[in-house]
């Protein structure tokens, strides 16, 4: 059982995703706790993925027994350990989350949003544990359609915005296919591992440089980094709460991943970075995008579109720390994918809260908000804490290791961009507290008696997941040190 | 001497901590117990602290290693003579001023009550933290807990001007995190550490424009929270704040705390030696002179009350941090000496300011006239405060400032010697006044003056630190070996040398 752990991760949430709307025909309520067994197993998995790739080294595992570079391999080393137990987590909180917002916008939908929702999940599991190229391809497709899917089903205007993405996606996965496409022509080989062994005979030919600029393009669509980044705001901001919970903090995050695949483990850093300096481009662009989406941030009066401007800025963040392409920079980058999974799951799940119990996500609303709420709103302020990176929640530490990078890489520009966007990201945030939180008295000085305003705090299956990501977010800034010195410094490249 | 692992100091940070949860959770329903743990707190954190104080006299230091934060640097406490002095001054001020709050909100039946109690305990945590860090992430850490947590204590009234104070005093001290953040990640960079060391720790690192940059970050970084001029617009606006939060925190916690950040950077990340050798000291010494001129001429003009102590204090804050540039022995000894002197006389002038606006609803300078013939005791206080802010014995401002002129002195730069005393005689000029206009002035509405004091729970109060800055003054050990602290501290660090 133990072995076939990694290949359970994936398979158990595929085969409830197929049962689901069986179950949903027979008694719709049954579908949730269903659902969350599933991913409770898949969970469980993948921590045991983990602590087996902690333990004995990298795990590979032959699908159907077939050897590679033939058959389909899951290769699963300390970077798609770690990144696998992010996803499973935040799937998980997303899916306790879901429940009453399901309830509420989509009462009709359960089984047929579940379905998807557990596909979805596949996807971005299938991306994170596979060895192959072409597969993982496949896990994209499967997380992109059950994207617009799901983003369709959401407000006014959802149908429209995942249109948009329903092309833009197209497009950045046609890309990725040509790609793949390219080195299969070039080399006869799908597999990561042997791609990675024949292409440096191969490094000057002008395939394999159009085959990896179709990668890195049809990555950089999928993960919304800034100037590709238009499909994004509409979508997310559109979509359903729960949708919305999920989408955010993994998609961007595994895209992520995969970039780091690509420019590291596919093609070797020397190629990357000196023969074809895609980091140092990169990097500016990501150092673009952190910026653009703190100042679109600024100018939103919506606590969701905000978020979602953020979210640019944070797959900046991400980038930005590849794209450094040092110790640091890396470290930063890993980091920042756990870091900000968690931060981004917990703030979509917190807005998704105040809509489902006040209705409006107009920041100018927010009035009393902190008597209302008390407690979403004590985790709204942690959590936004982080994001801006005060100490000791975790957004400081991947921040600490990025502007780490830009020093050691001595790119004053990176450091000072970093440096900006957590101020930029402190008038944000602060902004949404002083709305929450200060009851303006003017005209009444002398105050006596607050005025009364009656608590509704979220329901408990939305708020228990808010505090505990929430915790966690301060947990796992002090952790942080233990985190890298176990896992990460050995997720990253072994030339750095 | 030698070092000691103990769990103490991280006991002294926590319990605050822990008390500022019992206050939420407490809440409007049982104020008196709510209060009841601000004061328990207060004295069971001071009894902590004080339990530390021999074990330091005797020349050790107490470490506790919390938790790694990233290879190479810990969240580590590592309390040596300097951050005891902070901390004993912070957590003992902390049970004064607990006692003066609860008369001061209840007089004026404040609003948002528990989070006055809430903030004030975890701004008290912080502090605590920042007396005992052992490197410089882990003060950080709670320079900037401390920054936002004393964010709700400013905009507290939610008045309109209020919440532009808060603003302000936000952006003023997260930039501020911002270039400390980025000094430290540069001293990381080039030495793989930041842990503290008596006489500092960069000597043979990097090069000198590096350090040179490094230092002047890190300077400007922590000289916004100690209000050095140019960077100091932010405190005289925070005094919009219920005065007890301008007395324990712009007078004593948050403020120090960026004295106290430079006096780590100058003593014991940079150290005496290579500030001599970069030729620094002096540069730091006619930055932060021009600030303890400018800013006496600034208190002369002010006409509220709080605003005048808020220049007061920029003024003394930035001689804390001139004495120490000196670099020699009685410089430094002063300075922190300073420290502590300044913080019982600067708060026993904010818990006089307090008691007249309860009593009164006076903030202005100008309708004192009289007011020292119906507050006796209060104004009494005042005139002793003010009497040691300007250095006259017997008050415990004379025996600081005697020791930083002597710093300038041993130092042979004569020059600082008259800004020391040019400062002493703006003290008298911005001071004086106002002792004679409530004693000796009549007051100018028709009322009948007669004995009329604020409640007890903040007489009491200002009387005993106006009473201790004079026995302090007196006998410098008085309390809890205060000097003796002092100048271990100055010793330690110039004995590297």
């Amino acid at each position: 059982m133990i072995e076939q752990a990694p290949v359970l991760t994936v398979v158990i949430p595929l085969m409830f995703a197929f049962l689901t709307p069986l179950i949903g025909w027979g008694k719709k309520e049954l579908c949730y706790p269903w659902m969350l067994l599933g991913l409770a197993l898949s969970l469980v998995f993948s921590v045991i993925t983990l602590l087996t790739v902690i333990g004995t080294g990298t795990v590979h595992y032959h699908l159907g027994g077939w050897l590679p570079p033939w058959g389909i391999e899951y290769t699963v080393d300390y970077l798609n350990a770690f990144v696998l137990v992010v996803v499973s987590f935040i799937s998980f909180t997303a899916a306790v989350y879901s429940k009453r917002s399901v309830q509420k916008e989509l009462s009709e939908k359960t089984a047929y949003f579940y379905t998807l929702f557990l596909l979805q999940i596949t996807g971005f599991l299938g991306i994170v544990i596979t060895g192959d190229l072409f597969n993982l391809y496949v896990f994209l497709e499967i997380a992109s359609l059950a994207g617009y899917a799901l983003i369709a089903m959401g407000e006014e205007g959802a149908p429209m915005a995942s249109f948009k993405y329903v092309i833009m996606g197209t497009v950045g996965a046609s890309f990725y296919l040509l790609g793949v496409g390219y080195l299969y022509m070039a080399t006869g080989s799908l597999n990561i591992a042997d791609l990675a062994g024949l292409l440096p005979e191969l490094y000057g030919s002008k395939v394999i440089l159009v085959a990896f600029t179709f990668l890195i393009v049809g990555v950089i669509i999928k993960m919304a980094l800034f100037p590709l980044h238009g499909w994004l705001p509409g979508a997310y901001a559109k979509a359903p709460s729960s949708v919305s919970v999920l989408l955010a903090p993994l998609m961007t995050k595994v895209a992520a991943y995969v970039m780091i695949r690509i420019v590291f483990t596919v093609f070797k850093p020397y190629f990357s970075i000196e023969m074809f300096p895609i980091t140092s481009i990169l990097s500016w662009i990501a150092a673009a995008a952190v910026l653009y989406g703190a100042f679109m941030a600024l100018a939103q009066t919506d606590l969701k579109k905000m978020l979602v401007y953020i979210l640019l800025s944070e797959v900046g963040y991400l980038v930005l720390g590849i794209g450094l392409a040092n110790r640091n920079g890396l470290t930063g980058t890993i980091l920042h994918i756990l870091n900000d999974a968690f931060m981004m799951v917990a703030l979509f799940m917190i807005v998704g809260a105040i809509v489902y119990r006040c209705g409006t996500r107009e920041i100018s609303q927010f009035g009393n908000l902190h008597r209302r709420m008390p407690f979403t709103m004590a985790a709204f302020v942690i959590v936004g804490l982080s994001v801006v990176g005060i100490p000791p929640t975790c957004g400081f530490f991947s921040k600490w290791y990025l502007i780490l990078g830009a020093i050691d890489a001595r790119h004053w520009v990176f450091a000072g961009v970093l440096i900006l966007s957590s101020l930029l990201n402190a008038i944000l945030f602060f902004r949404v507290i002083e709305y929450a939180y200060i009851e303006p008295r003017d005209g009444h000085e002398e105050a006596g008696e607050s005025m009364v305003v009656p608590r509704e705090e979220a329901p408990l299956s939305m708020l228990v997941p808010i505090l505990g990501v929430a915790a966690g977010v301060v947990l796992l800034g002090l952790l942080s040190g233990g985190i890298i010195s176990t896992v990460i410094r050995f997720a990253i490249p072994t030339c750095f | 001497m030698g070092v000691i692992v103990s769990i103490k100091p991280l006991l002294a940070v926590l319990i605050t901590l822990l008390a500022a949860v019992l206050i939420l959770f407490t809440g409007e329903r049982n104020r008196n117990l709510r209060e009841f743990w601000t004061l328990l707190a207060s004295i069971l954190k001071f009894s902590i602290v004080i339990s530390m104080v021999p074990l330091i006299l005797k020349g050790n230091v107490i470490e506790y290693t919390i938790i790694s934060l990233t290879p190479g640097i810990a969240l580590q406490f590592r309390v040596d003579s300097l951050g005891m002095f902070f901390g004993v001054l912070a957590s003992f001020l902390w049970i004064i001023t607990s006692v003066y709050s609860i008369g001061y909100v209840r007089s004026l039946d404040e609003h948002a009550q528990t989070r006055y109690f809430f903030n004030f305990a975890l701004c008290l945590s912080a502090a605590m933290g920042i007396a005992f860090a052992g490197n410089l992430l882990t003060l950080f850490v709670f320079y900037e807990i401390l920054t936002v947590a004393t964010w709700p204590l400013v905009y507290h009234k939610e008045t309109k001007g209020a919440v532009m104070a808060g603003r302000k005093y936000l952006v003023y001290t997260l930039t501020a995190g911002m270039a400390i953040l980025f000094g430290t990640l540069l001293i990381y960079s080039i030495t793989g550490t930041t842990d503290f060391r008596p006489g500092g720790f960069l000597s043979g690192h990097g090069s000198a424009g590096m350090l040179r940059f490094i230092f002047v970050i890190l300077i400007l970084g922590f000289g916004v929270k100690a209000a050095v001029m140019l960077l100091h617009e932010w405190l005289p606006s925070a005094m919009i704040a219920p005065t007890p939060v301008s007395a324990l925190l712009h007078a004593v916690a948050v403020v120090k705390a960026g004295v106290f950040g430079c006096l780590k950077v100058v003593l014991y990340v940079f150290g005496p030696q290579l500030l001599h050798e970069l030729n620094l000291w002096l540069v730091l010494a006619y930055f932060v002179s021009f600030t303890v001129i400018v800013s006496g001429m600034y208190a002369l003009a002010q006409d509220n009350l709080k605003r005048r102590l808020a220049f007061s204090t920029i003024n003394n804050l930035a001689i804390i941090i001139m004495g120490a540039a000196m670099l020699t022995p009685s410089g430094i000894t002063g300075a922190i000496f300073h420290m502590g002197g300044h913080g019982f006389m600067k708060i026993t002038l904010f818990f006089v300011a307090g008691a007249i606006y309860v009593k009164t609803r006076k903030e202005n300078i100008s309708e004192l006239n009289g007011i020292g013939r119906q507050m006796p005791l209060t104004m009494g206080a005042f005139a002793i405060g003010a009497m040691g802010i300007a250095g006259l014995p017997p008050v415990c401002g004379f025996i600081s400032k005697w020791y930083m002129a002597l710093g300038t002195l041993e130092a042979h730069e004569v020059f600082f010697l008259f800004v020391l005393l040019i400062s002493a005689m703006m003290d008298i000029a911005y001071f004086f006044p106002i002792i004679y206009n409530s004693f000796f002035k009549k007051c100018e509405e028709d009322v009948v003056v007669r004995f009329n004091e604020a409640p007890m729970m903040m007489v009491i109060p200002l009387m005993l630190t106006a009473i201790l800055s004079i026995i302090i003054g007196i006998f410098p050990n008085a309390f809890f070996n205060f000097f003796n602290i002092a100048s271990a501290a100055a010793g330690k660090i110039l004995g590297v040398m």
